[in-house]
């Protein structure tokens, strides 16, 4: 019975993404139709500059955002964790917790309106002010991302066994050397989850940037959603098997490395 | 002069006191053994003494000097831990060296070091695995050496024997005194086990509610127990309340108790007595130093049996019966005696 | 000193790009839409002093339009049928897993998780390539005789669409409660002559609540503000909140009721995110 559920759960999650990765090999122009094998797609696909300007700018964002979320979120969670009752507590928590919470559409929207603001009165200041484009997406990203570091951070954290930080103490360990030896080597994988995290939660958004960004900044989400608004487009099914393939390895390389430690916990 | 010197010390924690004005001596070379129930305050001191915890006040003066305000780093102390507390995420040779590498020490002296410590404990080829492919033994073992690689003076130990198996803790404790004969440092060892505490220390120091009820060597506190506490606490004692007759004796309930010294008629007073002090006596029991009573219960112990025996007056004694002979039915009356230096005067 | 360094930049950054922009959202969604850069204008203006300039208009366009409470209902209603059809398969899968050989576990689970990586447009891309009039699943009926049918665009893909691309934000509490159970318990409750579905009834069952109220709300809250999938397969005459703010903001120009939109949309998701962020607090 539980492994009818499993069975199906999974083919109703991976029968769409399978189809549409083996139709991306179509040399059919309408997608989801068979043609006969080709990658005439992925050069199309390489050959469109428009999507790989966008992809490239993506990466940037999302890369930046993920870097910046990380550096201020391992800081929140790091707080939450272990500054124990604290003024203000409730309003960090309930702050870096609320990206989490909130609809993508509000998310966005208040953003905007605050960049919009900002603009105004730096226009009224100086009499100039920057344009929306990557840089608030990139800003509005890395607030989202923050959130889900400070999660990940304050999980580990709280469950770090204290005696270690204690031990070192106590063999002449300083407090920065501690942190330096022990903590930090212990907390980076929960670092490195978090920036994945953050860089993923990026890659994928298109309503928080459609929001916030200008006439500057497109995307790939952005440019994929108004490709999508018109229809499939097997160059669309080519992106998608290599984001695919792309996803899969990464997390394949990370679930070896997982289980070569869990072999050795034997 | 006491290689530590705890004066007055006081720790609270919210509402609850865990240490209240506690005095206490460590002598250098030896092994002393904190004993006490759970919430005695016998952690809490080892915390505080580490620097882990801040006292409310009170002093702590290692060889002399005051460690108020030093940091746990700065502390010649060394700490092992229940949980052993050994770094996931290096091997057991830099788990060992990681405190000597915090005194900078040359590469090669290090390498030296830690060497001659895992040979101590037979770890000489575990040295480049990590803590999770060892056995609970010999994480054990590899906790010990780290504490002990720097050298300290003062060695304090937190139930260095409970996360291991039965079998293992009774070998493991020869080891662990062993080393300390070797060392030459002081040990202080947090224990909840009375066993293992009058099996390896040198003195053992009972707390009970943050204080110090009785400090001693062993036999000094199972003979002759200054409490309640620590007379039920080794080897659970019988404890028997009653009063100080006009003739000296202590009337308490069926028993009538003749102490060696006497005391002050009128007082009321405590009377300690060990379960393997009392004999089985033929014919009547004695008018002094003797009871009459019916058995209820027998549990066998392998070297002999426990008796609960009940007394005229509700009261129960428990008796040690020594095994070869066969022991009597329950429901038998019994006459049971003991001699009057098995009686303990307790103080509270 | 040196707390106060930790503190201080996340704090900072939280207020400014957290904190006052919600205040701002709620602020403009009391402004009265005007012409101009941007839109609106301000409910705070300054004339020797602070005056209030600003109107309730759009909190009463949206309680006098019954378009607006439609749209609300009809969110609502999806965000909530997503997230029962969500729990429902993802039961099944997260006791799979739980009960799965302990090396298969991890990888399970990451087969779960993997979609989410794999981007979420390219998965509604997926959808529509194969619901399409002419599309693959059309194809499939047609060679059972059935159709074509009106497949995307739908009801059918508005629902599909979401509770793809939630499903596994279902499955991961369940799991890992699944997983962390005592599984003692269940033991105890079969000794005492439970049988295997009083057991699951009895003991795994109600010991999961509280992860299910958990998986539940982790779709509900934000599929009751989804845009893109409405947008990309739902039926193009259901307007849903995500959707009608959306209009409201880029096509209309009119910033104060996009706002007053998005106020009430939180008011409304105010108790789910209280209670799940309760039920997170104890978990």
């Amino acid at each position: 019975m539980r492994r009818i559920g499993l069975a199906f759960g999974l083919l109703f999650l991976w029968a769409p993404i399978l189809l549409m990765v083996l139709y991306a090999f179509s040399a059919d122009r309408i997608p989801f139709q068979w043609g006969g094998w080709s990658l005439r797609w992925f050069a199309a696909l390489a050959a469109n500059e428009r999507m790989r300007e966008a992809a490239f700018l993506s990466l940037r964002i999302a890369a930046g955002a993920a870097t910046l979320a990380m550096l201020l979120g391992s800081l929140a969670g790091w707080a939450l964790a272990r500054f124990g009752p604290f003024t203000g507590r409730t309003l960090l928590g309930g702050l870096a917790g609320a990206p989490l919470v909130l609809p993508e559409v509000v998310t966005g929207l208040s953003l905007l309106l605050l960049f919009v603001l900002a603009q105004g009165a730096l226009e009224a200041w100086l009499g100039w002010a920057p344009g929306r484009g990557a840089a608030t997406i990139l800003l509005a990203h890395a607030t989202i991302g923050l959130a889900y570091v400070a999660v990940v951070v304050q999980a580990r954290l709280a469950t770090l066994d204290p005696s270690l930080e204690e031990a070192a103490a106590g063999l002449g360990a300083g407090p920065f050397t501690i942190f330096r030896t022990v903590t930090l080597p212990l907390i980076a994988p929960s670092l490195a989850a978090g920036w994945l995290l953050a860089f993923t939660l990026s890659l994928d958004d298109v309503v928080v940037a459609s929001f916030v960004s200008g006439p500057a900044g497109t995307t790939l989400p952005m440019l994929v959603f108004s490709a999508l608004k018109v229809g499939l487009t097997p160059e669309v099914n080519a992106l998608a098997a290599l984001v695919l393939a792309v996803a899969a390895l990464a997390v394949g390389g990370a679930g070896l490395i997982l289980a070569r430690r869990a072999n050795g916990a034997g | 002069m006491a290689l530590l010197t705890v004066r007055g010390l006081t720790k609270r924690f919210g509402a609850a006191l865990a240490l209240d004005g506690l005095d206490l001596e460590v002598r250098p070379d030896e092994v002393l053994a904190l004993l006490g129930g759970s919430g005695s305050g016998k952690s809490t001191l080892l915390r505080l003494v580490a620097g882990f915890e801040v006292p409310d006040s009170g002093r702590m003066l290692l060889e002399g000097r005051d460690l108020a305000g030093l940091p746990p780093h700065a502390r010649p102390v060394g700490m092992m831990f229940q949980s052993y507390a050994l770094f996931p995420h290096l091997t057991v040779f830099d788990n060992v060296a990681y405190g000597l590498r915090r005194e900078r020490m040359p590469r090669a002296e290090i390498g030296r070091r830690v060497g001659e410590a895992l040979a101590m404990v037979g770890l000489e080829a575990m040295a480049g695995r990590k803590p999770h492919q060892l056995s609970g033994g010999q994480r054990q073992r590899v906790a010990l050496v780290r504490s002990l690689v720097k050298r300290p003076r003062l060695l304090l130990l937190d139930e260095p024997l409970a996360a291991l198996d039965a079998g293992l803790r009774e070998r493991t404790g020869l080891e662990l005194r062993a080393m300390q004969r070797r060392t030459g440092a002081g040990f202080v060892m947090v224990t909840h086990d009375q066993a293992e505490a009058l099996a390896l220390a040198d003195r053992i120091a009972v707390l009970d509610g943050g204080r110090l009820a009785q400090c001693g060597p062993p036999a000094e506190l199972y003979e002759r127990p200054a409490t309640r506490f620590v007379a039920r606490f080794l080897g659970a004692a019988n404890v028997l309340e009653g009063k100080v007759g006009t003739d000296g004796a202590v009337e308490a309930g069926a028993c009538r108790l003749a102490l060696p010294h006497g005391a002050a008629p009128g007082e009321a007073l405590a009377v300690a007595l060990r379960p393997e002090r009392i004999r089985l006596l033929p014919g009547a029991p004695p008018m002094a130093n003797g009871v009459g009573g019916v058995l209820r219960d027998l549990a066998y112990r392998g070297d002999g049996w426990m008796a609960l025996v009940a007394l005229p007056d509700g009261a129960e004694l428990r008796v040690a019966l020594p095994a070869g002979a066969a022991p009597p039915e329950p429901g038998s009356r019994l006459a049971l005696g003991w001699p009057a230096e098995a009686l303990v005067a307790l103080r509270a | 000193m040196q707390r106060l360094l930790i503190l201080l930049p996340p704090l900072g950054w939280l207020l400014l790009l957290v904190a006052a922009p919600l205040l701002i959202l709620g602020l403009i969604a009391f402004a009265e839409a005007g012409p101009g850069v941007p839109p609106f204008i301000p409910p705070l203006g300054w004339a020797g002093g602070p005056v209030w300039q600003g109107s309730t208009e759009s909190f009463g366009t949206l309680l006098a339009d019954p378009y607006y409470l439609e749209a609300f209902l009809r969110s609502l209603f999806t965000a909530f049928v997503t997230a029962a059809l969500c729990l429902l398969l993802a039961y099944p899968m997260a006791l799979g897993i739980a009960g799965a050989r302990p090396s298969w576990r991890l990888p399970l689970l990451l087969l779960v998780l993997l979609p989410f990586w794999t981007g979420f447009l390219p998965r509604l891309g997926a959808w529509i390539g194969l619901l399409r009039d002419g599309g693959w699943v059309n194809g499939v009926l047609g060679l059972a005789g059935v159709g074509p049918l009106r497949l995307l665009y739908s009801d059918l893909a508005l629902h599909l669409g979401m509770v793809h691309a939630y499903l596994p934000f279902a499955v991961l509490p369940l799991a890992t409660t699944l997983l962390r159970r005592d599984r003692s318990l269940e033991e105890a409750a079969a000794d005492l002559g439970a049988t295997p579905f009083t057991v699951f009834r009895s003991v795994t069952l109600p010991l999961s609540l509280p992860a299910a109220a958990s998986a539940f709300l982790l779709v509900f809250i934000p599929a009751a503000g989804e845009f893109v999938i409405p947008e990309l397969l739902g039926p193009p005459e259901a307007q849903m909140v995500g959707r009608v703010l959306w209009g409201e903001f880029f096509q209309n120009r009119d910033w104060p009721l996009a706002a007053a939109l998005a106020l009430a949309l939180l008011v409304l998701l105010l108790p789910s995110i209280l209670f799940f962020q309760r039920l997170g607090r104890r978990g």
